[in-house]
């Protein structure tokens, strides 16, 4: 596996993604590596943070002088609250993700479909599965984007023509960030707009069950 | 006028009988009415159904109220977390029914009970093993999954201050589902950390007016998540 050393660190990948959200933006993160984002924000851009349970305008972790026992995110972490902010009851916060309000939901996922499938609330040999939030916030947001590693740690690809994971919610992935590649979802397919350095376009399609549109490939900046 | 405010426990919880619904607040720790579970795991009450998002942490709480074998089924959105081991235990030992529900589906269904509506049209969980069962319906070319409202006989909350005639006002993300359960049970019982005199809370910033509050039960303020002897 001489190409894993190519792989990109999720510091990396969260950086990466990062990069895509837009000035003005209400964003949702899960919990895992979407919460790294916050940290790579572009200086200068307002992006606020939306936690399903209740807080609009989620900030960093406290200190130990602003710790709070009743102010945390929904991964259960102790946060604290940008000014500007606001609290909301659950059946408000829920409106804002399925009311369109989300600009953007950065996701786990366990395997996404070429049309837009995402699969992240139970794997297959489980009977049950925590689902919290995640089909409330993938059905509602404008873009969903899914962040994970390009395959599974059996190898197994992820990213696939036809989902056989239980679903989360249907066609609704826009943009998928891996520790290999950057790709988008479009009408026409799954279009390969980035590779890690030192990665080829046909390395990343071999790992990739789905078939990638390789027009105009470009190279992640893990500068940036 | 009639004050609200339960001088006891005992006052505040002693209508909840075997086989209750209960609407039981908080997300985490935080808005989990711990000093109210306390008291319904002494009355030791049986075959009640439980509505809350986590199934408990620890022993303590909803754990400890699982544990005592007091609840037949748990209605909620997150079951598997690591810290719900009491709740996974007495489930995979088949003692205990589940209902899984997207988390803003459960937040809906209460706030329609309380709305007096019989259910909505959501686009969550179409196509979905928890569609299952369910109704679907095409609105304008897009498929809705029919959830149905979701009633308590009573709701346990947890608020941060209270006036006489039981208006509350929250604390931070303790606020969650609290102000949703006050509003869909047939009698909801509040635990507070502070009661303070009439018109000292701004009627423009009260969150739940007390229209939708029986009864409440001041505990002061006490660190979340621990466990009290009772």
């Amino acid at each position: 596996m001489s190409e894993q050393t190519n792989l990109l660190t999720r510091q990396q990948i969260a950086a990466r993604a990062a990069q895509d959200m837009e000035d003005g933006w209400l964003v949702n993160l899960g919990i895992g590596m979407p919460t790294m984002i916050p940290a790579f924000i572009p200086k200068g851009r307002d992006v606020m943070f939306h936690s399903e349970n209740g807080l609009i305008g989620m900030g960093p972790p406290p200190s130990e002088d602003e710790a709070d026992q009743d102010l945390i995110s929904a991964g259960k972490e102790l946060v604290t609250m940008i000014s500007g902010g606001s609290y909301v009851h659950h059946a408000d916060s829920f409106a804002v993700a399925r009311g369109g309000r989300l600009d953007c939901a950065v996701l786990g996922a366990f395997q996404v479909a070429e049309n837009g499938d995402l699969c992240n609330w139970r794997l297959p040999n489980q009977k049950s599965g925590s689902v919290g939030g995640a089909m409330d916030i993938a059905a509602g947001s404008k873009r969903v984007f899914a962040m994970m590693t390009h395959t599974a740690r059996d190898g197994a690809a992820k990213i696939v023509k036809e989902r056989t994971y239980p679903l989360t919610a249907m066609e609704v992935v826009t943009k998928i960030y891996t520790d290999m590649a950057v790709i988008s979802v479009t009408p026409d397919g799954l279009v390969l707009d980035e590779v890690a350095p030192g990665l080829t376009a046909d390395e990343v399609q071999a790992v990739t069950d789905a078939t990638l549109i390789m027009d105009s490939v470009g190279t992640i900046d893990i500068a940036a | 006028m009639k004050n609200k405010k339960s001088e006891t426990l005992e006052d505040a919880l002693g209508r909840i009988e075997d086989g209750a619904t209960l609407l039981v607040g908080g997300f985490g720790q935080p808005g989990v009415p711990e000093v109210l579970i306390d008291g319904v795991c002494d009355l030791a009450r049986r075959n009640l159904t439980i509505v809350t998002n986590n199934a408990g942490t620890g022993h303590s709480g909803i754990a400890r109220l699982i544990e005592q074998g007091c609840v037949a089924k748990l209605i909620c959105s997150f079951p598997w977390a690591k810290e719900s081991f009491v709740f996974r235990e007495l489930y995979d030992a088949g003692k205990i029914e589940l209902e899984i529900v997207p988390q803003g589906t459960l937040a809906e269904r209460m706030r329609t009970a309380g709305a007096g509506l019989g259910g909505f049209l959501t686009p969550t969980g179409v196509g979905t093993d928890l569609a299952d069962g369910k109704q679907t319906m095409t609105v304008d070319g897009k498929d809705y999954v029919l959830e149905k409202a979701l009633r308590g006989d009573f709701a346990l909350i947890k608020a941060y201050k209270a006036d006489p005639r039981g208006n509350l006002i929250y604390r931070k993300t303790a606020r969650n589902f609290n102000p949703i359960m006050a509003m869909a049970a047939d009698y909801t019982i509040a635990e507070v950390q502070e009661d303070v005199a009439m018109d000292e809370l701004d009627p423009e910033v009260i969150v739940t007016p007390g229209v939708f509050v029986d009864t409440y039960y001041v505990t002061g303020w006490y660190e979340i998540g621990k466990e009290r002897s009772a």
